[in-house]
């Protein structure tokens, strides 16, 4: 027992060496990053077809959206202002978590959450009465495909943001451990950059 | 290079920036289609430059801490074509004369960009392998009892993996003379100083001058 004391008394560390990083890139930042990438490529497809039948296709329309119909861009920008403040609140939740403010952390998170959910519910809303369908051609097909690939990411979203609440109000988290409200923050921040992308382009262009 | 979403404050900047940028890409598409488009592809070529210029805060250096007896010292050795160099040879045998050495020898396996990435690694990493035993038999011969492995392409994950194992006292880089040798050039015993806080010495070796 002496000579093992004295053994490992020379070396200091014992058992397995340290986790292999050699590449230098923490695996949480990697695994974002490659998210992040399979989502681009994900958006990047459904651009691509938006483009093909707005652009390239030669029997493209000649006004967007094609005659008669017409996109509500005032409710979807009221939607966006919505979604946009959101992350505000989810930043401020962030912020206040590291300060040890947990009043003001749930309160932002509870914001965002509902801000979330009324974005989501007025998508819904608009799809009632936009007063188009996915049969009524090319360019109904990717406004539902890219608006309604947005619309489920903010659904994964919300999902993400009732857990990061629930755990919240349960007493987790604090100044120290908060790793489970910015990789949501994260992911949130994502989807209204995608969501800005998304309006520009589809909407106001 | 920084990944814009590597934390949740720098995903919100990211955020205030891609809403700078659309404003700014939606008034130009109002006042004419082809100044939207121009101001696309102005704002996507600024924003490529930039975040292929940044760089990202350097890492403090690794701590390494000595290992085994306190009497032996330990020298990790990394060389590629260099391996079996008289300069280093001779470098080695004083080292090994000072004091109680205990040698590493890592030769990467160096290949092309196109071979790593296509995982066409083999060829390389048995020609490593043969320069390795070769300069292991040599260093037998002269004295000196070293043990050896292949190490990643890349010369800095080679020394970053065996430090992470070996814990060296000091590092030996041997490369071939400014203007021949292609880590000299891409900096690699300078990072190697940046990255670990070890003496590191670099040994060069004309195998032009000893063939001839």
């Amino acid at each position: 027992m002496t000579s093992h004391v004295e053994a490992l008394g020379s070396h200091e560390h014992h058992g397995p060496p340290p986790a292999h990083q050699s590449s230098r890139v923490d695996a949480r930042v990697l695994g974002m990053f490659l998210f992040i990438a399979s989502e681009a490529m994900l958006f990047g497809s459904f651009f691509a077809a938006y483009f093909f039948v707005r652009v390239v296709n030669p029997e493209a329309p000649g006004s967007w959206p094609p005659e008669p119909y017409h996109f509500p861009v005032f409710v979807a920008g009221v939607n966006t202002a919505i979604l946009v403040t959101s992350s505000f609140t989810m930043h401020w939740a962030l912020q206040s978590i590291k300060r040890g403010e947990r009043s003001a952390f749930l309160a932002g998170m509870v914001l965002t959450f509902l801000m979330g959910l009324a974005f989501l519910l007025t998508q819904v809303i608009e799809y009632l009465h936009v007063g188009f369908n996915t049969a009524d051609g090319a360019f109904a097909s990717v406004f539902f495909g890219l608006t309604g690939l947005h619309g489920a990411h903010v659904a994964v979203g919300l999902t993400l943001l009732g857990i990061v609440i629930v755990r919240g109000f349960r007493g987790h988290y604090s100044p120290e451990h908060h790793h489970g409200v910015e990789l949501p923050g994260i992911y949130w921040h994502f989807v209204d950059v995608m969501w800005i992308i998304v309006y520009a382009t589809v909407y106001l262009i | 290079m920084e990944n814009p979403f590597r934390s949740e404050p720098a995903a919100f900047r990211f955020l205030l920036v891609t809403i700078a940028a659309f404003a700014l890409i939606v008034v130009a598409s109002w006042i004419n289609d082809w100044l939207g488009l121009a101001t696309f592809l102005a704002l996507t070529g600024a924003a490529v430059v930039l975040y292929l210029r940044q760089r990202g805060p350097t890492p403090p250096p690794m701590r390494v801490q000595h290992v085994g007896p306190p009497d032996v010292r330990r020298v990790l050795v990394v060389a590629n074509e260099t391996v079996g160099g008289k300069d280093l040879l001779h470098a080695l045998g004083e080292m090994a004369l000072a004091e109680k050495t205990e040698f590493l020898v890592v030769s990467p396996a160096v290949t092309t960009r196109l071979k790593t990435w296509t995982s066409d690694e083999d060829p390389a990493r048995a020609e490593a392998q043969a320069r390795l035993d070769a300069t292991l038999a040599r260093l037998r011969e002269v004295g000196i009892d070293a043990r050896g492995e292949v190490g990643d392409v890349d010369p800095l994950v080679a020394i970053d993996d065996a430090v992470r194992t070996f814990h060296p006292d000091e590092i030996v880089i041997s490369t071939h003379p400014e203007g021949r040798s292609a880590w000299l050039e891409r900096g690699v015993v300078a990072a190697a100083r940046e990255r670990f806080d070890v003496p590191i010495t670099h040994i060069v070796v004309d195998l032009q001058a000893e063939r001839a």
